[in-house]
């Protein structure tokens, strides 16, 4: 019985391997999906207060720390606020003036929001199951957002799901920018759930608290997946070796990776 | 092997697989997650036996790679041998031991998370060894001996305790 139970679920991981994307096992998966659909919506509901609770206990231990350093974060928000606000206008007008032919950016995507159904298997997975799929008009490659910031990109849908690949998975790759420095570089997942931004030369200044946004620039020949200005996260470090000619630079994501339980996905 | 026996361990683990995906999965603590559906196998086998327990472990996976979307018999094969393999423990040497579940779920934790490792190496699938063995393993050892004990009571309130068989053999020779 175990031979016969081993075997067989050997040669369902030979021919999920083998069999494109749209194949009958695929099929049979989607729809044994489907039919878990609602149960996984009830469970994930029935948690929710008790991940709230977690949650305040985490929030209460943090809180006052945290606090300050949101105020301070604020002020200087503010300030930003207000520079930026002149600025925009100014660059409005010019493009105007210039009839500039620009990339399509976030006001070009529809929003869909849903909800996190399945959380990483195993240490191995970074990817999230959401309740939302082609139906939506949902397709692979679709760039995935929490909170605003980018978490990653859809890479597997069927009809009523869709599986997103986080940007900690070693692989995803995206192509970033220092919005203070306009350093551009490659956004990749480093050790556990760090992200490492490579491929930024030592001449670029960039410098810890700087915020890292989606370049929505070309690497070669390849379209950028995602539009420009999806913030990332901030840099938390940034080091230089004398052999390196590249910057060690490692970004801290605005979202905890490991606990979503509500995306926006933004369809063309 | 009893119909209502079967129909049980399917449910505990179809309840098992549906809250790992929806809600252990989620929860860290210090880089690590429990894995309810690794604990509830290794119930299911210690009650049951080592048919059971590769049965259990079998359509536990299953479930598992369907509400993900992941490879499909990737975790039916770990847990088939898991569940096998505690259940086998169970019959012989951990036969009626009070620590039989902790020591089964943190032998076990090791060795799934080392099969895990291997068979998504085999797979061509890329893997931080260091996280999965050195950052990850401890705490979720941790959060699995955690979960034996009332995992493993409320198994054996819903499937009882096993009743071994007195069987009469014959003397060879």
């Amino acid at each position: 019985m175990v031979g016969v139970l081993t075997a067989l679920s050997l040669v369902l991981v030979s021919i999920y391997f083998r069999e494109s994307p749209g194949g009958p096992l695929h099929d049979v998966q989607a729809a044994g999906a489907a039919v878990l659909r609602p149960f996984q919506l009830g469970a994930e509901r029935v948690s929710r207060p008790f991940r709230d609770l977690y949650g305040w206990f985490d929030g209460v231990i943090t809180a006052k720390g945290e606090n300050e350093r949101l105020r301070a974060e604020n002020q200087e928000l503010r300030r930003r606020a207000i520079e930026n606000e002149t600025a925009a206008q100014e660059h409005d007008e010019l493009l105007e003036a210039l009839a500039f032919r620009d990339l399509p950016g976030l006001h070009d995507y529809r929003r869909v929001n849903t909800r996190v159904i399945a959380h990483p298997p195993s240490q191995y997975e970074k990817e999230i199951v959401i309740a939302a799929g082609s139906d939506e008009g949902i397709a692979v490659h679709a760039p995935v957002l929490s909170s605003g910031t980018l978490v990653g990109e859809v890479t597997s849908v069927t009809r009523f799901h869709a599986v997103v690949t986080l940007i900690s998975d070693e692989t995803s790759a995206v192509s970033a920018r220092d919005l203070s420095s306009g350093a551009i570089g490659l956004l990749e997942a480093g050790s556990g759930d760090s992200l490492v931004l490579n491929r930024v030369t030592k001449d670029k200044d960039v410098r810890v608290g700087d915020l890292i946004v989606t370049a929505g620039s070309r690497v070669g020949r390849l379209p950028s997946l995602f539009p420009s200005g999806i913030p990332i996260g901030y840099v938390s470090s940034v080091g230089q070796s004398d052999t390196d000619p590249h910057k060690q630079i490692q970004v801290e994501s605005d979202v905890d990776l490991s606990d979503l339980y509500a995306v926006t996905v933004l369809v063309r | 092997m009893s119909v209502l026996d079967v129909a049980k361990v399917g449910g505990l683990m179809f309840a098992a697989a549906l809250f790992q995906s929806s809600i252990f999965g989620a929860f860290k603590v210090a880089g690590g997650a429990a894995d309810l559906v690794l604990v509830a196998v290794a119930a299911v086998a210690l009650l049951r036996g080592s048919i059971y327990g590769s049965g259990a472990g079998f359509f536990a996976g299953l479930v598992v790679d369907t509400a993900n979307l992941g490879t499909l018999g990737q975790t039916s094969f770990l847990l088939t041998i898991a569940g096998y393999w505690i259940g086998r423990y169970g019959e012989t040497t951990g036969r009626d031991r009070s620590h039989a579940p902790l020591l089964s779920v943190a032998v076990i934790t090791v060795l799934y998370a080392l099969a895990s490792l291997a068979l998504h190496v085999v797979l061509g699938e890329p893997v931080d060894a260091r996280v999965a063995l050195v950052d990850a393993l401890l705490p979720a050892v941790l959060l699995n001996l955690l979960l034996t004990i009332p995992v493993y009571a409320l198994a054996k309130r819903i499937l009882g305790p096993r009743e071994w068989r007195q069987a009469e053999v014959r003397l060879l020779g």
